[in-house]
């Protein structure tokens, strides 16, 4: 936010919402579908009220079809809108997976780049709310190994708020990836907050001992660690991807090349993927760089179990932040 | 609810005669010609030939307007041909060179042409029916009268996203044409041995869909069928549904030993062909005589092995532009 500017308290949802609305306003071309969106107000109540300030023409439930809606956002987007496609849940994402990777992921590339696909999706992803095995998942890092499509996790009112201009913008396909812990998420965010860049990964904390790698709804969780890592003389940078495809490299290496360790926090599992991604960056580019072995802090290789203490202790939580974290430190010899 | 498409349509145009059958044959030769050029290695992949469905695409075309957008499937040649791609680009595609209509990047069943809003090419499968309903949805959105050809095969009606998106346009009123092409065989799998309701119509039906049968061997029943529906959807009646029956006289693709049906059938289908049985027509009409045809076939040939000549003179795209295109080059949409 800029220096001096006012602030309202909002939160997550909110933000959302008030991007929604802006680029409805902005751009005739732009509108929403999705299960739920309209009457029902969504399913996450992020789109209530919209159907009744923009109508059924901009605001259109769907029927339970997630391959032909989303298609029907390809199409859309091919056809000169600015669809924007909500799923419910990244789970229900993959009765879509023809479409977001058959078609939105490789239409470009194999018309010889004749057919761009301005199409941005959101969908809910994460564990946390005790929803179990079919509604709690986080796939976001299985979507980032696509080539032609673009990856966004916001994690901060102001991604929430300021992410959507800017996928809505980019010619190419982009999902973004709405953490459901995160909605009711409370904080203080500029007046006139606005669009922002999707290329770069920021800096949240800055830190000199260790790097901490996070996106999405582990960042609070890791944010807290680094306070408490901060409480034993432990100096931690806090790094939020935001964005998992094109995947920041630079940032990463940069800061592991001056903190020269790192743990990885990802509330996906951890065979096969974004964190063992990040993990091989870090090899591939600062390995000389390191000071001990990085560390990863990922789900339980289970599906998510519905029972409170069974999903705390599934997903990545503070103290096993912390704990990864002093373990690497104390890796220095 | 069905009704058939007789072929006893109001005596035509001379001149229009000569070019459905044009048309027609500039797709037979042109894939004769693909058959040989596949055997000696010169078309690799896979390579899915409409010899025998040619009445199908040529007289459908017919009922569509330059501005209307075509979405097909991986056995596209002879749409393309019939929609107005250039034979020479076709053929280039198929070499693989980057002459070809998608830069080579997409072989024989992704030819895509955004001059002649040629969306693809689509290889999965039902794939194309969700873009189809979003091209179609894009064009209401924004006020355009304009419609969506759909082409897919009888196989497809067995993919949940058929049932999907014959939904989804006929609840939201979208200007889709649907136009399955049943040649009785997904591959190697009988429409019978597959659907438990062999009645395509009906299925489209299900969905107040106004759907016809018609007689996919008569290049007249076809456009005249074609002609009606595209007029009913272009005046805002919903999609429409046409069944052209029709029937491959070649192999599924290049791979295919056809053991699943007899030859017989083959030979009873082939009295039937488009071709041959539309010269008898027009002859006992007096509408074509033999140096008409012959020269026709000469001008054809010619097309033909210039479109060789021209993919044979093509180059290879530089292997540095492997990644053009993953993303569009301009970053604004």
């Amino acid at each position: 936010m800029t220096a001096g500017s006012q602030t309202v308290k909002t939160t997550y949802r909110e933000a959302v919402r008030a991007a929604l609305r802006e680029a409805l306003q902005r751009d005739e071309r732009v509108f929403l579908m999705g299960e739920d969106v309209g009457r029902y107000g969504g399913c996450f109540a992020v789109s209530k009220g919209l159907l009744e300030e923009f109508g059924p023409e901009r605001i259109r439930d769907t029927p339970l079809s997630e391959s032909a809606f989303v298609g029907a956002g390809i199409g859309a987007a091919l056809g000169g809108a600015r669809p924007i496609v909500e799923i419910m849940t990244v789970n229900f994402s993959l009765l879509a997976l023809d479409q977001i990777v058959n078609n939105a992921a490789t239409i470009l590339h194999m018309s010889g780049g004749q057919f761009n696909i301005p199409l941005v999706i959101r969908m809910t992803t994460g564990a946390g709310r005790q929803l179990a095995a079919q509604h709690s998942h986080s796939l976001e890092g299985w979507y980032a190994h696509i080539p032609g499509i673009k990856v966004l996790t916001p994690a901060t009112l102001e991604d929430a708020r300021g992410m959507l201009w800017t996928a809505l913008e980019d010619p190419d396909p982009v999902l973004i990836f709405e953490h459901g812990s995160l909605y009711n998420m409370e904080g203080e965010l500029a007046e006139d907050a606005g669009p922002v860049e999707i290329d770069k990964a920021a800096v949240r904390r800055a830190g000199t001992d260790i790097s901490l790698i996070t996106y999405g709804g582990t960042l609070v969780k890791t944010l807290e660690a680094a306070e408490e890592l901060g409480r034993d003389g432990i100096s931690a940078e806090v790094i939020d991807l935001r964005t998992l495809r094109p995947l920041d490299t630079a940032a990463i290496v940069e800061s592991v090349s001056r903190t020269h360790r790192a743990v990885i926090v990802d509330e996906g599992w951890k065979s096969g993927s974004i964190s063992a991604e990040i993990m091989a960056r870090i090899m591939e580019n600062a390995f000389y760089e390191l000071d001990a072995p990085p560390a990863r802090v990922c789900s339980a290789e289970v599906p998510m179990p519905y029972p409170k203490h069974l999903e705390d202790a599934a997903v990545p939580q503070r103290p096993g932040i912390v704990a990864a974290a002093r373990k690497v430190m104390g890796c220095h010899g | 609810m069905t009704r058939k498409a007789r072929s006893s349509e109001p005596p035509m145009e001379r001149s229009h005669a000569l070019h459905l059958l044009r048309e027609m044959l500039r797709i037979r030769r042109f894939e004769e010609k693909c058959a040989e050029l596949y055997s000696a290695t010169k078309i690799r992949g896979f390579l899915h030939l409409y010899i025998g469905e040619e009445a199908v695409a040529v007289g459908a075309m017919q009922a569509l307007a330059p501005d209307d957008a075509i979405v097909a499937t991986y056995r596209e040649h002879g749409h393309a041909l019939a929609r107005g791609v250039s034979a020479a680009s076709i053929m280039a595609e198929m070499y693989g060179k980057v002459e070809g209509s998608s830069r080579g990047r997409g072989g024989s069943m992704h030819i895509f042409d955004a001059a002649t809003r040629f969306y693809g090419g689509n290889a999965i499968v039902g794939g194309g029916l969700p873009p189809a309903v979003g091209l179609a949805l894009a064009d209401k959105y924004q006020g355009r009268n304009r419609v969506t050809a759909c082409f897919f095969g009888e196989g497809a009606v067995a993919e949940g996203e058929f049932h999907e998106s014959m939904n989804l346009a006929a609840l939201w009123k979208l200007p889709v044409l649907f136009c399955c092409e049943n040649n009785l065989y997904a591959m190697g799998t009988a429409l019978s041995r597959s659907e438990s309701e062999t009645d395509l119509c009906l299925k489209a039906a299900a969905f107040e869909v106004p759907a016809w049968p018609v007689d996919g061997m008569d290049v007249v029943a076809v456009e005249a069928a074609a002609r009606r529906a595209a007029l009913a959807v272009r005046s805002g009646g919903g999609p429409h549904f046409l069944e052209f029956r029709t029937y491959r006289f070649r192999a599924h693709s290049m791979y295919d030993p056809e053991l699943y049906r007899e030859k017989k059938e083959v030979e009873e289908w082939k009295k039937r062909d488009p071709i041959p049985n539309f010269v008898s027509i027009l002859k006992e009409n007096g509408l074509l005589k033999d140096e008409e045809i012959a020269q026709i076939e000469r001008e054809v040939a010619l097309e033909v092995k210039q479109a060789v000549e021209f993919a044979e003179a093509g180059t290879w795209e530089p292997v540095e532009d492997l990644t053009r295109f993953v993303y569009s080059e301009e970053r604004r949409s």
